[in-house]
């Protein structure tokens, strides 16, 4: 992977003039990579990675297997970006395995987040089951632990 | 109690011991423990945790209750990896019978090389920067040595010429370290064969310090042992402390014919016995799995050197790019303080602590050691405090 890419996964925020000290090249060089990234659709977006359950904020994470029937035209492709279109889908995979999709669904409350399953998700045509966990505690997301690990601290000089 | 015991217990000392330096490492950790707020670039160890697979092995190991003495030599099995990775990493062939000896870090089997090697009066010849440890160790065996000034106009590399000026009549060994610790020099091929040919040449046997040896920015690990001529006068030692961030775990091996590994396993066995055993599990897993990790590692350092670079390119501070390690070795003589001077101030005036070059040698002088074994952020904030002080300096 370009490493501009591999520095941008982890340090979205940094300014274009560190990002170019790093790799050792100009400022100009990385503005024009990542806008060239962005417009051809490498770049998706920029997030923060949150400690949800530092928020305090009672959102409702559920994990759904969902299996479906693929089409003869389109596969699982199909119905999957019909799925996506729900803003209630924050994530969505194809897997393998028992399930053919693996949705990640965000609600305010468990009670919101059943409706959609049943009275959206479940209804559309080829959804034939839906497996629902819930989420109840993060430890790790996106390669960042949720809680800081006890620092060892090093001697302030050494040889 | 009284106090006037102490100036003839200080006679008690052996005299060997009583003339050897204060370390200027030890010298200037003892300033920087006392402040707080500081951003070190000091620190000759990597700041990343050792990989997890490679911890867990080491818990594994203890709780199938690995707390025995092992052999005097190390665990066959780690001989064994150890031997084939030195053979597919640097291309040369050891037998893990009778040819590899397991120590607490390469600082022990660089001292029982030394021990093993050097009669008194013998000189060792060692190119200067070096690391701290290579003078007072020839010294405890009452050896000579013999400093091979090696200039930034070569870039720190060791030269067969520099290497013909010191030389004398006496000299027995060479050490080589590339990549270096402090100067982040590394050799080209062409200079290993000239000093490979040189080593031949005067008999020398040559201890390389390959530790540094994962950590090259350019092109794979090489030592000096694989050419031709060589592994017979070479003894291959190296260490896990480094390139897989496992310094604490103090576990290191040495490689060499069988006779040269027998002698330095007979102080071994009297002062050291073994290595320990947990960290010998966990220097196994190491070998095995750890290529990845080595890999990422190495990229991050490569960043982190080049944004210290560009800061010192920017404030026109000259400075050698390294090739190698994590070390950086500015010239800041020119801004009118001495190596130790322009450290303490820097460390007094912007918090922000280096190690003076002088620590490393006499030719250290003009010089500080920049280590970006440290994370990025406290880098880039270290370049600020770095550039407020030489500008400063610059307009006093």
């Amino acid at each position: 992977m370009d490493p501009l890419l591999k520095l941008l996964r982890v340090r979205a925020r940094e300014s274009e003039e560190n990002l170019a000290a790093m790799l050792g090249v100009t400022p100009e060089e990385v503005r024009q990579r990542i806008a060239d990234y962005e417009r051809r659709g490498v770049i998706r977006g920029y997030r923060a990675v949150l400690n949800e359950d530092a928020i305090d904020e009672d959102t409702v994470v559920a994990i759904i297997e969902v299996k479906v029937v693929p089409e003869r035209e389109g596969g699982f492709d199909h119905i999957a970006h019909r799925i996506c279109r729900y803003p209630e889908v924050v994530s969505a995979y194809l897997i393998s395995g028992q399930a053919d999709l693996l949705l990640f669904i965000e609600g305010s409350d468990l009670r919101t987040v059943a409706r959609f399953v049943s009275e959206k998700l479940a209804v559309i045509p080829g959804v034939t089951a839906t497996s629902t966990s819930f989420m109840l505690k993060t430890y790790k997301s996106h390669g960042f632990l949720m809680d800081s690990p006890d620092e060892h601290e090093r001697l302030p000089i050494s040889p | 109690m009284s106090t006037s015991v102490c100036p003839s217990l200080r006679d008690r000392i052996a005299r060997h011991v009583r003339d050897i330096p204060r370390s200027g490492i030890r010298d200037f950790f003892d300033i920087v423990s006392t402040m707080r707020d500081v951003i070190s670039l000091g620190i000759g160890e990597p700041d990343f945790d050792t990989p997890w697979h490679i911890r867990e092995a080491s818990i594994y190991a203890l709780e199938r209750g690995a707390t025995h003495y092992t052999s005097n030599l190390g665990q066959l099995r780690l001989r064994r990896a150890i031997c084939e990775y030195v053979a597919r990493t640097y291309g040369v062939i050891y037998h893990p019978q009778d040819e590899c000896l397991v120590t607490v870090g390469v600082s022990e089997a660089m001292d029982l090389a030394i021990r093993a090697l050097v009669n008194p009066g013998d000189g060792v010849l060692f190119h200067e920067p070096c690391y701290v440890s290579y003078e007072p160790l020839v010294r405890l065996v009452h050896g000579v040595p013999v400093p091979v000034p090696v200039s930034a106009a070569d870039g720190f590399r060791l030269r067969r010429a520099a290497l013909e000026a010191s030389w004398t009549e006496q000299c027995r060994v060479l050490i080589l370290n590339f990549p270096n610790n402090p100067t982040g020099a590394d050799l080209d091929l062409e200079d290993l064969e000239e000093i490979a040919e040189f080593a031949i040449e005067r008999d020398l046997i040559v201890l390389a310090d390959e530790i540094y040896g994962e950590l090259r920015y350019d092109g794979s690990p090489r030592s000096i042992a694989a050419l031709p001529g060589m592994r017979e006068r070479t003894i291959f030692l190296h260490g896990f402390s480094k390139a897989w961030a496992m310094t604490g775990y103090r576990i290191g091996y040495a490689c060499a014919p069988a006779p040269l590994i027998e002698a330095m396993m007979r102080i071994h066995q009297y002062t050291m016995l073994c290595a320990p055993v947990l960290s010998q599990e966990a220097a196994v897993e190491a070998l095995q799995n750890s290529e990845r990790d080595v890999e990422e590692m190495r990229e991050q350092y490569r960043l982190r050197r080049n944004v210290l670079l560009r800061l010192f390119r920017e404030l026109e501070i000259p400075v050698a790019e390294p090739r190698g390690a994590f070390y950086m070795f500015p010239y800041i003589g020119h801004l009118g303080l001495s190596s130790r001077d322009f450290a303490l101030r820097l460390l007094q005036e912007e918090r922000v602590a280096v190690v003076p070059g002088t620590a490393f040698g006499r030719t250290g002088e003009g010089y500080v050691r920049c280590s970006y074994a440290t994370a990025i952020d406290d880098i880039i904030e270290a370049g600020r405090r770095i550039t407020a002080f030489v500008q400063r300096l610059r307009n006093a």
